[in-house]
């Protein structure tokens, strides 16, 4: 199969970049690490477009220390989130889940803002920004605003992102000296998007987990809060969150698992990470 | 002259050791010339439009828009080609009462599953083709699509074919002994019910043909990526009514095949009859997506399996049931029987007991059509008999290392006749089982096992014992009317630098055959290695073989190579006889000198004879023949088939929570006979392996009700990738067939034939404490925990 046509312009700012964004009102998109975009295009899944270009604009990537968050730049590779020091001291769930993104080529192109704003509902960075409360920086023509990361997936490869806006970056909380942040995830081959993932961070003392946040991926259109789960750990009662799962997720039944085991991996996986939290945090 | 096998340091002894490829350097800088990377004057594209139906009537094909679309030259329907192309039925004589239907280049009349073929858009470029036929429009009168195996041949069921009468194929029954009688009495019966994938074998480079009709020569030249070019010399004549000799087949490099490119593909040969009508060269490359839906899938049974064994573990009796579906026609020519047949041929192979029933029963239905792949019928074989002696094990409250050492056939019974009426000429199941047994440190591992059982930790050892059929003789083919040579020949070419040219009927795709042929050609003519160069694959050049299919290469394209390039040294020394005035067999070839067989004082070097020879004839005597070439043939003929042995071992650890399963490590002793390259056999046994772990854990073609392939994509047909397999300890028996001087049997197969029983009988046996047990392939971890019990909907 022959890729789709398309037109390619490689842009030498960012404000040059939004303003073709703009003017081209739709039929235009950005290239970045082209790790989702370009395949779709070899699969002739993706309609004739015009490609901005947007990697040779290094203001976009890399990771800065912001005070109490971290800025992390779109551009930035999923490779620079597994090595960054910044990312393991602030921000360990965005180390762990990169390097369970595909392969080490795919992960040296692909980047952070090309995964949140493809949006694939079981990719690992759109449940750590959940996870974390990040804020998507969106940036068009003549405008910034931030977007909680709660609201910022809509539906299945749905963002809140207008057509003429990009993602400049995101801001993250750093991560306090109690909290603690686990990233698992169960593929079926190393690499392979997840069948069932989760971020949880929780500050723990003892065997006790406050602030705790939990997303799903790949049961959902979208990262999924496990809300239910997350009040009943509050409570310190394990076996009730997992139990509480059933009304927090809704998981689709395809050709890789179907919902019911869906469900029961996803309490598999909340209790393991429940214990590493709290092995973490020095309890037994 | 014989070899010296007993002695590693005689001459030129490349035979034995681990020589690097000769191509393997080529490829990796990537100047490998795949049927892709040629380009020929005014070649044009062809992209077929298929079928989205897995069955229907074509009422009408609108082909006027993509007629005039940019770049497109032509379009072609079935009915196009009807007068070029005549259809094919691929049956064979001995397979008794196969039946298929006509299968044409393009469908004609109906499609008959989804990715048929039904039209094809001929244009400059494959981008401006694809987008010619996206312009096809097809009216489809959507069928009753028959899908599952098990109710094909029910009355209510559609008939695919309505001449045929049903939707069966084929059906044999094999009765040795009064197997109900035996059941009834024995002291132990167990039954179960197995199931392996439907799945296929994903080769690097896709199958790939471009065809030129020259009229002037009247000659179609045909550069494919194929097994067995003579065969499709053969078959392109015979259905574009051409004289054989006007067909060449030329086949370079092949990026991977597992059997995948040894059938006749209607897209290949309408590509073929295309280039006939155009008289232009015609490329056809299968993308990704049209190789899952129509490069052939295999493997898609169900067996019901029983065994009687006595209070000892004796096996008594074995009795088979299986069933296959096969798409809607037998492929072509080999037929889509041959996998049903080895399962009759095969199950309980390894194991001495004489009485056996098994039966087969091939059916159609509207999916892509199956035929042979990679170790045809030998994985399912395996894992059933396996499955199956492992059960009885657990009755009678046996070891499974203990029930096989009671039962395998003993080392010294050979010959020996299966109940399945399967003739082995000399095995050593026995020997490979106790070097398994030690290599992988049975009672270590089994100790560990039970300690970690302690800490909830589900380990399991799995052991399957398999055979493997090689070296076929004309009763696989050839006896069924099928033009498909047994027989393989080999000429050697001693050139004026001395250096050596062996043209070779056997074929490389990526395996290594031409670094044995070379091997074996260094060794019998005396000359180094790297002296010698080996052409392969095209069939106006090379001598007329069978190609490489069924672990043939080395045993026989091996045996002719060997043969060649010994009488061709005979020819040698007797010209070096005559120059030096010594007689022929005082003398000796060694790296590439002529010397005195005794004590190796050098007399002249193969340069220097070449160059007498081809320039200063005048100086030789009249008489002396100087035949610098040699040409020789070898078949098998005192046994059918050539069987080597082997048992390999998984050592694997279940979650039970997620019912995951992880391979720790894969051992596998086996004995292939004179082993030529020790790591070119290790690696096939190894890739097969790993192909045949994809069949146990990963790969399954899913179809949905309607006959919809719903995973044709490397992201949801999942093939087993590095990072999760184990590692692979490869041990050797050496037992060579008497047959041939060289001994070599066939190893390719191997590794694919026992992995999947092995991995079943380990992740059963970490789970046998509780009380769950797989018959299903793939294992996939949905499956495990199902097992388990731990999903109830
Ligand atoms: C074999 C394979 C396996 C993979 N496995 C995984 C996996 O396990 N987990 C996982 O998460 N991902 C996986 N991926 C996807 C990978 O992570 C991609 O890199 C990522 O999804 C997209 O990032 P990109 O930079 O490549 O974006 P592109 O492919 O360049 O773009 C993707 C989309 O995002 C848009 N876009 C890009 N940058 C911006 C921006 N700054 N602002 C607004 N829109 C933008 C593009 O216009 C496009 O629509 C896999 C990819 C491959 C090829």
């Amino acid at each position: 199969m022959k890729a789709t046509r398309v037109g390619y312009w490689r842009a030498d700012s960012v404000e040059a970049a939004l303003g073709a964004l703009r003017s081209a009102a739709g039929s235009a998109q950005l290239l970045a690490g082209g790790q989702s975009l370009v395949a779709s295009l070899n699969l002739r899944l993706a309609d004739e477009t015009n490609l901005i270009d947007i990697n040779g604009l290094t203001e976009l990537e890399g990771v800065s220390d912001e005070g109490d968050r971290i800025r992390v730049g779109a551009l930035t590779r999923h490779r620079t989130l597994e090595t960054a020091p910044l990312v393991a001291s602030s921000a360990p769930a965005l180390a762990e889940a990169a390097v369970l993104i595909a392969h080490a080529a795919i992960r040296t192109r692909g980047t952070l803002g090309g995964s949140l704003a493809y949006a694939d509902p079981a990719a690992e960075l759109p449940a750590c920004m959940v996870a974390l409360e990040a804020d998507i920086v969106a940036r068009s023509a003549d405008d910034r605003r931030r977007i909680p990361a709660e609201s910022f997936f809509e539906g299945l490869f749905q963002t809140a992102l207008a057509e003429d806006e990009m993602i400049e970056a995101v801001e993250v909380p750093k991560a306090g000296p109690l909290e603690r942040q686990v990233v698992l995830e169960l593929a079926r081959r190393s690499g392979d998007y997840a069948m069932v993932g989760l971020v949880l961070r929780a500050d723990v003392e003892g065997h006790a987990l406050a602030r705790s946040r939990i997303a799903y991926f790949g049961l959902g259109a979208v990262p999924v809060l496990a809300r239910g789960a997350m009040s009943a750990l509050e409570a310190g009662d394990l076996d009730a969150a997992v139990a509480a799962l059933a009304q927090d997720l809704d998981p689709p039944s395809d050709l890789h698992a179907s919902a019911e085991y869906r469900l029961h991996l996803a309490g598999v996986l909340l209790r393991r990470a429940v214990a590493r939290a709290r092995a973490e945090g020095g309890s037994t | 002259m014989r070899l010296d096998w007993g002695n590693p340091d005689r001459p030129n002894s490349y035979i034995g050791r681990s020589v690097p490829r000769p191509n393997a350097a080529r490829l990796v800088e990537g100047r490998g010339r795949y049927v892709d990377d040629i380009v020929l004057p005014r070649m044009l594209h062809v992209a077929f439009v298929r079928s989205p139906h897995a069955h229907a009537r074509i009422l009408r094909i609108a082909t006027d828009e993509a007629q005039s679309a940019k770049g497109v030259r032509r379009v072609f329907t079935g009915a196009d080609l009807c007068d070029v192309c005549s259809p094919w039925v691929a049956v064979l004589a001995h397979l008794k009462g196969i039946k298929s239907a006509p299968q044409h280049p393009i469908a004609v009349e109906r499609a008959t599953w989804t990715g048929e073929p039904v039209a094809a858009v001929v244009a400059e470029t494959r981008a401006a083709a694809e987008d010619g036929a996206a312009l096809v429009d097809v009216d489809y009168e959507v069928l009753p699509a028959v899908v599952d195996m098990e109710t094909a041949l029910d009355p209510a069921t559609p008939l695919i074919h309505p001449d045929l009468g049903d939707n069966l194929t084929f059906q044999r029954l094999h009765e040795k002994g009064d197997v109900d009688a035996i059941f009834s009495a024995a002291s132990h019966v167990v039954e179960a019910t197995f199931r392996t994938g439907r799945h296929t074998g994903v080769c690097l480079e896709p199958r790939s043909i471009l065809a030129e009709w020259n009229p002037g020569e009247r000659q179609l030249t045909v550069y494919h990526s194929t097994q067995a070019p003579h065969m499709m010399q053969s078959v392109l004549a015979k259905h574009l009514d051409l004289p054989e000799s006007r067909v060449r087949v030329i086949c370079g490099d092949v990026g991977g095949s597992y059997g995948i490119k040894v059938h006749v593909y209607p897209d290949e040969v309408a590509t073929a009859a295309i280039a006939r009508v155009m008289g232009r060269p015609i490329k056809f490359i299968a993308d990704r997506t049209e190789s899952f839906a129509t490069d052939i899938h295999a493997r898609d049974h169900r067996i019901t399996g029983r065994i009687a064994v006595d209070e000892n573990g004796k096996i008594l009796a074995i009795d088979i049931d299986d069933l296959t579906g096969i798409g809607p026609y037998s492929v072509y020519p080999r037929t889509s029987a041959i996998e049903g047949n080895q399962v009759v041929n095969l199950c309980g192979g390894p194991y001495d007991f004489q009485t056996y029933r098994a039966q087969t029963t091939v059916v159609l239905q509207n999916k892509t059509p199956t035929c042979q792949y990679r170790a045809v019928g030998h994985p399912i074989a395996c894992a059933v008999t396996e499955g199956l002696v492992d059960m009885a094990a657990e009755k009678v409250g046996l070891d499974p290392v203990e029930m096989r050492r009671r039962n395998l056939i003993a080392d010294d019974a050979y010959p020996y006749t299966s109940a399945a009426g399967m003739k082995f000429e000399a095995l050593s199941h026995h020997r490979s089982l106790e070097k398994l047994v030690a290599l992988m440190d049975y009672k270590g591992l089994r100790a560990e096992q039970a300690q970690l059982r302690e800490r909830g930790v589900y380990r399991g050892i799995g052991i399957a014992s398999f055979i493997e059929l090689t070296n076929p003789s004309p009763f696989m083919y050839g006896i069924g009317g099928a033009r498909i040579s047994a027989q393989d020949g080999c000429t050697v070419r001693m050139d004026p630098d001395g250096s050596v040219v062996a043209l070779s009927g056997v074929t490389e795709q990526g395996q290594g055959t031409e670094a044995i042929l070379a091997q074996i050609v260094a060794e019998a003519v005396g000359v180094e290695v790297g002296e010698v160069r080996i052409i392969t694959g095209d069939t106006q050049t090379t001598p007329y073989g069978g190609g490489t299919w069924a672990s043939r290469g080395a045993g026989i394209g091996g045996e002719a190579a060997l043969q060649a390039g010994l009488a061709l040294r005979a020819n040698i020394l007797e010209v070096a006889g005559a120059m030096l005035q010594a007689k022929a067999d005082t003398l000796d070839i060694r790296a590439g000198r002529i010397v005195d067989s005794n004590g190796g004082i050098e007399r002249m070097d193969l340069a220097e004879l070449g160059r007498i020879v081809y320039f200063r004839g005048d100086t030789l005597p009249r008489e002396l023949s100087r035949e610098m070439v040699a040409t020789r043939h070898y078949i098998t003929s005192e046994y059918a088939f050539a069987f080597t042995n082997g048992v390999q071992a998984s050592w694997l650890e279940v979650d039970v929570e997620t019912g995951f399963v992880k391979l720790l490590k894969h051992w596998c002793v086996e004995d292939c006979g004179r082993i030529i390259n020790p790591m070119l056999v290790d690696e096939q046994i190894r890739g097969g392996i790993v192909q045949g772990i994809g069949g146990a854990l990963y790969e399954e073609c899913l179809y949905d009700g309607d006959g919809q392939l719903l995973n044709a994509n490397m992201a949801d047909y999942l093939v087993p990738m590095a990072a999760e397999m184990p590692d692979m300890v490869v041990g050797h028996v050496e037992t060579p067939t008497a047959e041939s001087a060289l001994g070599a049997k066939g190893a390719g197969e191997a590794g694919t034939a026992g992995a999947p029983g092995a991995v079943m009988n380990g992740i059963n046996d970490a789970l046998r404490p509780l009380g769950a047990r797989l018959t299903e392939m793939p294992f996939t971890p949905e499956r495990v925990l199902r097992a388990l019990g731990k999903l109830t909907k």
